[in-house]
């Protein structure tokens, strides 16, 4: 073949051996990180396991905390956690059929230029601060509902809800939408070729097929409510008591923790208790993202 | 150069993907500047050998090798650096693929991870590699353009071009003329046979006449197994040593 | 269902298709419906929020530092303690986060590290914001003494933008086709090479938006960084860019909303109303200029 293969110079050798070690060693420490999480927040958590004055039943079902009452501390979490799912259960009921309404207009109803506006609108939405829900949630809402019902506290459960759903109606739609995306043209061709109409082909066609995803889409709404915190700290009203009406003030898990970790002391047993709540959250959200994962999944295979 | 010195020696080779065997223990050889055709119908294990050559098999987590293939006398497993050895192994998959760079960068590309900077040489070996393609006189007025904006029957003729840019002494062709016309397909046959007398080239194809029309030798494969190796005028005469060759070969089945 | 038509009947209008067709438009009009629902508080929330934020918008109020126990002046300190977190942030988490997603999407091979790395970066995207707030003041405050500090908010912001970095990167490359790879190994070219030449430069665009969304996903959390390194109030001087170092606390701008619309009695009204503005802007001002690099680039993509 006459001419001599021309050679890479060993510089260039060196530097790729350099790069592909960095890349290594990043992947890598992704489960790194990830098994620090873990680590340093059981650390913290579970010397409290040990104390007398801790009971990991009274934890989970006592509605009574009173962690830093002198003579009488209890460590009881059931009221945060119905109200987790209490605001949880509200914001779901308001975000899944908007949601899931909004997510089958954008992906079957609508012209492409509304479906582009639209998908910008709720990327919008999705990126406001949890803060800033938080701040409308303690002004615009609070004010809203008082003049509506004319109850004396603006900030309860009702509130705390409708401000949820606010932001998981993104998730739900930009996921419904992927979910109903997934489902081949073949299927609406085939269903509009049998003279069903468009509304009856999503009904009695697309939903089927597509309700892993829009499961999917329903769960991962869920678990941004149930973690989120800023918001349901400034607009739930905060009393910790299990609810009796959507005008009732609640505290969730998450903005306990939120209100209450700046004042324990690190190392104390208030402090440790606050940890494993986030324990807790974290066994919450881990359920809930693997379950919708499992779904997602479940469409994929197919 | 001997005409009868072995290009690639392959023994007793077996491809499984998981649990499926899709290569039974094959062996043939090819000989250097012959053109072997491999017929043969479609998940015969074709494009499987393809790619123990040149080792991007490597790539596909599942697949398990066993048995020996040999290029030049070297068994391609014990090769230190796989990307000389896939230099030297040009491949042309069945769809036509224009990475997206300048149509001059497509086949600029190989000289250049091998580390030739030298803008002269690169452009002479753009300019051979693309005549050798049948492709110079319909783009040498837009180097500069996408590779990938090109018709399908063009970037099939860039891959070949870029195949040949790292000067192979082993060219495989995989189905290449599926995406393309037959005019086009007619022009490529004649730049294979011109290049046959620099390189070896392997044509796996299912138009068994282009195999008759092309090639020296002949193997059909069928299931992962050899049915039968040998001259392509006895491949394809009435007596070739298998009944279901003449049958393949004729559309009886297959 | 339908009965049987005579032939003079077919394509006719009957009844049955009158209603079909009105159940499909009431069915339009719901959904669009729904969907406005979604729309208007968008705009109805930044028009309120503009409204009463007004007596106090304009430059002076984002370059003037807090006074009299933050119940007058601007936010400047806030302001430019979330510019620190950020940056510091991303520049810690968008190598390695675009490293790692190369690493998933390009070199591992299907194995129980590679599952477990996946499984890591899905569930680490969902952890609750207050569960990082926890690991940063266990790890990097307490663990790593750090104390409070702008490192330790801006490494809990960092794992916590990580995983979605990963995974928007992994995206964009994967987006790439296949047969490219493939063409580049046949011609002999190293990952590496195959990487450079061909993935990252198509997949960039990607990359970009990802990182650029979390630039407002960092700006706009404050739950991490409450309880990691900002601060309730920081003196600073006013106009200056430069007033934090790594080991000081900061003041950043999503505390600062909380701070004066929770915790300080007697604002003037439009203060915090708006820092609200301010925060709310910023985000979607950085949400809309990654929305724009999209469309710009998908506008020219190669194939």
């Amino acid at each position: 073949m006459g001419a001599p293969r021309p050679q890479r110079p060993k510089a260039s050798i060196a530097i790729e051996r350099i790069i592909e070690f960095v890349i290594r060693l990043s992947g890598v420490s992704a489960v790194f990180f990830v098994a620090a999480i873990f680590f340093f927040i059981f650390r913290e958590a579970v010397p409290v396991l040990w104390d007398p004055d801790f009971d990991f039943a009274e934890f989970l079902f006592s509605k009574e905390w009173y962690p830093t009452s002198v003579n009488n501390v209890r460590y009881g979490t059931f009221a945060l956690t119905i109200g987790t799912l209490s605001v949880t259960g509200v914001a779901i009921v308001l975000a899944v059929p908007f949601g899931l309404g909004a997510a089958i207009f954008i992906s079957e109803f609508c012209s492409p230029k509304i479906k582009e506006t639209l998908k910008i609108v709720i990327e919008l939405l999705a990126a406001i601060p949890s803060v800033v829900w938080g701040f409308i949630g303690l002004t615009v809402m609070s004010k809203l509902i008082v003049s509506v019902t004319g109850t004396a506290v603006g900030v309860n459960l009702l509130n705390g809800g409708f401000i949820l759903a606010l932001m998981s109606v993104p998730v739900i739609v930009s996921i419904g939408e992927d979910a109903l995306k997934a489902v081949p043209d073949s299927y609406r061709e085939a269903a509009l070729a049998l003279g069903a109409t468009r509304w009856e082909t999503v009904f009695r066609v697309l939903l089927p097929a597509a309700k892993n995803g829009l499961l999917a889409a329903v769960l991962l709404g869920v678990g941004r409510a149930v973690g989120e915190t800023m918001a349901v700290l400034m607009a739930t009203g905060h009393a910790v008591q299990i609810p009796h009406g959507l005008l009732d003030s609640v505290r969730t898990l998450t903005a306990n923790v939120a209100a209450e970790l700046g004042e324990a002391p690190a190392g104390s047993s208030h402090y440790r208790v606050l940890f494993l709540t986030g324990v807790l959250l974290f066994a919450i959200t881990l359920v809930v993202n693997v379950a919708a994962d499992l779904a997602v999944r479940g469409i994929r295979r197919k | 150069m001997t005409a009868s010195r072995l290009a690639i020696e392959v023994s007793d080779l077996r491809v499984a993907y998981g649990t499926k065997e899709v290569l039974h223990g094959i062996s043939f050889d090819v000989k250097e500047n012959e053109i072997f055709a491999i017929i043969g119908p479609a998940q015969s294990g074709k494009t499987s050998l393809l790619r123990c050559l040149n080792r991007t098999i490597d790539q596909v987590a599942e697949a398990s090798v066993t048995g020996t293939v040999k290029i030049d006398g070297l068994d391609v497993r014990r090769v230190k650096d796989v990307f000389a050895l896939r230099r030297k192994v040009g491949m042309v998959a069945p769809l036509p693929v224009g990475l997206p760079l300048t149509i001059f960068d497509n086949v600029a590309f190989a000289p250049r991870c091998a580390g030739m900077k030298a803008r002269g040489e690169l452009e002479a070996i753009v300019e051979r590699c693309l005549r050798q393609a049948a492709l110079w006189d319909e783009v040498k007025d837009r180097l500069g353009s996408l590779g990938t904006a090109l018709s399908g029957g063009q970037q099939q003729r860039l891959t070949i071009a870029r195949a040949l840019s790292h000067d192979p002494e082993i060219l495989c062709l995989d189905e290449f003329s599926i995406a393309i016309d037959p005019v086009t397909t007619m022009r490529i046959e004649d730049v294979l046979k011109e290049l046959q007398s620099r390189v070896t080239i392997i044509l796996v194809t299912n138009l068994v006449q282009q195999a008759r029309r092309l090639a020296d030798r002949t193997m059909f494969l069928w299931n992962g197994d050899i049915v039968e190796v040998g001259s392509t005028d006895v491949v394809f005469s009435d007596n070739p040593a298998d009944r279901r060759t003449y049958g393949y070969v004729n559309g009886i089945f297959g | 269902m339908e009965s049987v038509t005579p032939p003079s009947e077919r394509f006719t209008r009957t009844h049955q298709v009158a209603r079909r067709e009105r159940a499909q438009t009431v069915a339009k009009w719901v959904f669009g419906a729904m969907s406005l629902a979604m729309v208007l508080p968008l705009v109805a929330i930044i028009v309120y929020l503009l409204y009463k934020a007004w007596p106090s918008l304009g430059w002076e109020f984002l370059a003037d530092i807090p006074r009299k126990g933050m119940r007058e002046g601007g936010i400047w300190s806030a302001f430019v303690g979330t510019l620190y977190l950020v940056g510091l942030s991303l520049a810690i988490s968008a190598p390695i986060g675009v490293l790692a997603a190369i690493y998933l999407n390009e070199y591992a091979r299907e194995s129980w590290l590679n599952r477990l790395i996946n499984m890591a970066v899905i569930n680490l995207a969902g952890v609750p914001s207050i569960v990082h707030a926890l690991f940063g003041l266990g790890a990097f405050v307490y663990g790593a003494r750090f104390g409070f500090s702008i490192l330790s908010a801006s490494l809990t912001l960092a794992i916590m933008t990580l995983p979605v970095i990963i995974a928007s990167t992994r995206e964009a490359l994967s987006a790439v086709p296949r047969a490219f790879r493939d063409a580049c190994a046949n011609v002999g070219a190293t990952r590496w090479q195959t990487i450079r030449a061909v993935v990252l430069p198509n997949s960039i665009s990607g990359i970009l938006t990802g990182i650029i969304l979390q630039v407002s996903r960092a700006a706009g959390e404050t739950a991490p960084v409450m309880f990691t390194g900002a601060v309730f109030f920081k003196a600073v001087s006013r106009g200056d860019l430069f007033p934090y170092r790594l080991g000081d606390q900061c003041m950043a701008l999503s505390m600062h909303l909380y701070t004066v619309s929770t915790q300080v009695p007697n604002v003037k009204e439009s203060i915090p109303y708006a820092t609200a503005v301010v925060l709310l802007g910023s985000v979607l001002l950085v949400n809309a200029s990654a929305i724009v690099l999209r469309i710009w680039l998908r506008g020219r993509k190669k194939w």
